[in-house]
């Protein structure tokens, strides 16, 4: 009996020092968030209250929004979703053999292996802004940058998910078409690609989606697009004209989005 | 014919899963490969297409030589079917496209690219037509029954117009009435097209019933190679160690258990 007992009460301490831990967890997390809070300026509220008022003139300034010179819009907003198009496609072509190379189940060589994670890490780490600006030096004003900017740092997060969804393909069905006397090229697009082909698919219409948000920002480094013509109503100060192109970026999001459902759901 | 010539395999980490083995294997002929877990019987099989590389020894093939070399492996494997135990199709492939699968040891690597011929989809139709399926030939594979599965896994070999079918377990994961439909048409196709069938089965009662020859590993050693008739309870003891009510004791596949299965 007295063991009986013993053993229940090992238990229950062992049930209270694990709740122990996350209570003690849980305090370290809300102690960090605290601290980052106040790091970045959100405990003075002096500063917070003397912006509330320079937040109302400028929301008031921006009703109503002025769509007089929708017109000018049009043909940026045709650069800005040719931009997400391209981009896209680009980093498609780009990211699908590096995303093999950088499977484990399908590349040559550890060496490749690594090689590849490595350019695909190091891509996903130059914020596109920052592409956007190197290539605007490059190569000038307009829409070419803005692809170059958008595909490459989508190399980078594409190729990562087309790799992660390529890895966990079955083998099972890749020893068959071996068996069968097929090439590793073969291989590959008759028994890894039929597999992933749906998540790969998925991956790239929800970057495509990402990417005409992401034009929007890029042209307010010279990328071309809307977000051109919504740093020039900022720099002339037109905070109605401003608000009018947000709200118009805002419908082509929907719009896009939804466009992007319907093509997922197609392929389901 | 097939000349296994002193083969034996050790595995990465040490295993020997075959030890020095010869044997031959002819065109027509229906061999059922018995042993228990463990025996290298998949072992064997998979050297039989350069899946598994020999540690020594080699297996020659008529008109092609030793089995070494990505050339002699490829042209060989274009005329082996083999069929596996999970069949090993991809579910949202339709019937047809799994089938075509079997095609691409004739295709080079840009040929691949192009779609396949309407002559090589008919001939894939035919292969699915003989396996029984065509009217499922337009459906997902993983719409079928795991039966039906396996008779797309034999269309898939049927394709590749082989002269030898390897056959791992096919029947292991089905049910006794679509394991004897399996077993028979595997059967059927070795004697119409005068293939050489290799066949492993746990089943001893299909071994005795479709074998023209049976031949046991026991331990990575060729233990007993001959007629089903002479397989009697002393021979089988030799196979599983033991005596033959309840010749397994690990099982991989509880539906291997079926009662009724071992003779
Ligand atoms: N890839 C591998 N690496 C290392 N050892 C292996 C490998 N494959 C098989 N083995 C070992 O080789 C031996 C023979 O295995 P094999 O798969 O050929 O047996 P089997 O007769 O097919 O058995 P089962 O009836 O369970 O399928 C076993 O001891 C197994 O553990
Ligand atoms: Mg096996």
């Amino acid at each position: 009996m007295a063991l009986v007992e013993n053993r229940h009460l090992d238990i229950l301490a062992d049930d209270r020092r694990a709740a122990f831990r996350h209570a003690g967890l849980a305090g370290v997390i809300v102690v960090v968030c605290l601290i980052a809070l106040w790091i970045t300026g959100f405990f003075d509220a002096q500063r917070l209250m003397e912006g509330l008022p320079a937040l109302g003139q400028l929301a008031s300034e921006m009703v109503p929004p002025d769509f007089t010179r929708w017109q000018h819009w049009i043909k940026p907003l045709i650069d800005t979703l040719a931009m997400s198009i391209a981009g896209t496609v680009l980093a498609v072509v780009l990211s699908l053999p590096l995303a093999l190379l950088a499977a484990p189940n399908i590349s040559p060589n550890a060496a490749v292996y690594h090689i590849c994670r490595v350019v695909l890490s190091a891509l996903r780490s130059v914020p596109e802004l920052i592409m956007g600006i190197i290539f605007v030096a490059a190569v000038g004003f307009g829409a070419l940058p803005g692809v170059l900017a958008l595909a490459l740092h989508s190399v980078g997060m594409v190729g990562k998910f087309y790799a992660e969804a390529i890895e966990h393909v079955d083998p099972k069905p890749l020893e068959a078409a071996r068996a069968a006397g097929a090439g590793p090229f073969q291989v590959i697009t008759h028994a890894v690609l039929p597999q992933v082909l749906p998540q790969l698919a998925d991956i790239t219409i929800y970057r495509w989606e990402y990417h005409f948000r992401a034009s929007a920002v890029l042209g307010i480094v010279g990328a071309g697009g809307i977000g051109f013509e919504l740093i020039a109503a900022l720099r002339v100060i037109r905070y109605d004209q401003v608000s009018a192109i947000l709200l118009t970026i805002l419908a082509c999001v929907i719009v896009v989005d939804a466009i992007g459902a319907w093509l997922r759901k197609q392929l389901k | 014919m097939i000349q296994v010539d002193k083969l034996d395999v050790v595995y990465a980490n040490g295993t020997r899963a075959l030890a020095p083995t010869s044997v031959t294997f002819r065109a027509g002929q229906f061999t059922v490969l018995l042993g228990a877990s463990g025996a290298g019987k998949s072992t064997l099989l998979r050297a039989l297409n350069g899946l598994v590389a020999p540690t020594h020894g080699e297996v020659r093939i008529d008109g092609i030589g030793a089995l070494s070399g990505r050339k002699a492996i490829r042209s060989h494997r274009r005329r082996t079917g083999m069929v596996f135990q999970q069949h090993q199709l991809i579910g949202r492939l339709t019937v047809l496209a799994n089938v075509l699968i079997g095609r691409l040891g004739y295709h080079g690597s840009l040929r691949t690219l192009l779609p396949f011929s309407v002559a090589e989809k008919q001939l894939a139709l035919d292969a699915i037509e003989r396996v029984g399926l065509l009217d499922y030939a337009l459906r997902r594979a993983d719409q079928l029954s795991g039966g039906q599965q396996q008779r797309v896994g034999i269309a898939r070999a049927l394709v590749q117009e082989p002269n030898l079918i390897l056959a791992d377990e096919p029947v292991a994961s089905l049910d006794p009435a679509s394991a004897d439909r399996v077993l028979g048409l595997l059967h059927k196709i070795c004697k119409d097209d005068g293939i050489a069938a290799i066949v492993s089965l746990h089943q001893l009662e299909f071994a005795k019933r479709y074998a023209d020859r049976i031949v046991a590993l026991a331990a990575g050693h060729v233990v007993f190679d001959g007629p089903p008739a002479r397989l009697g309870n002393q021979e089988i003891a030799r196979i599983y160690g033991t005596t033959p009510i309840g010749v397994r004791q690990d099982t991989p596949q509880p539906s291997t258990l079926k009662t009724g299965t071992y003779a």
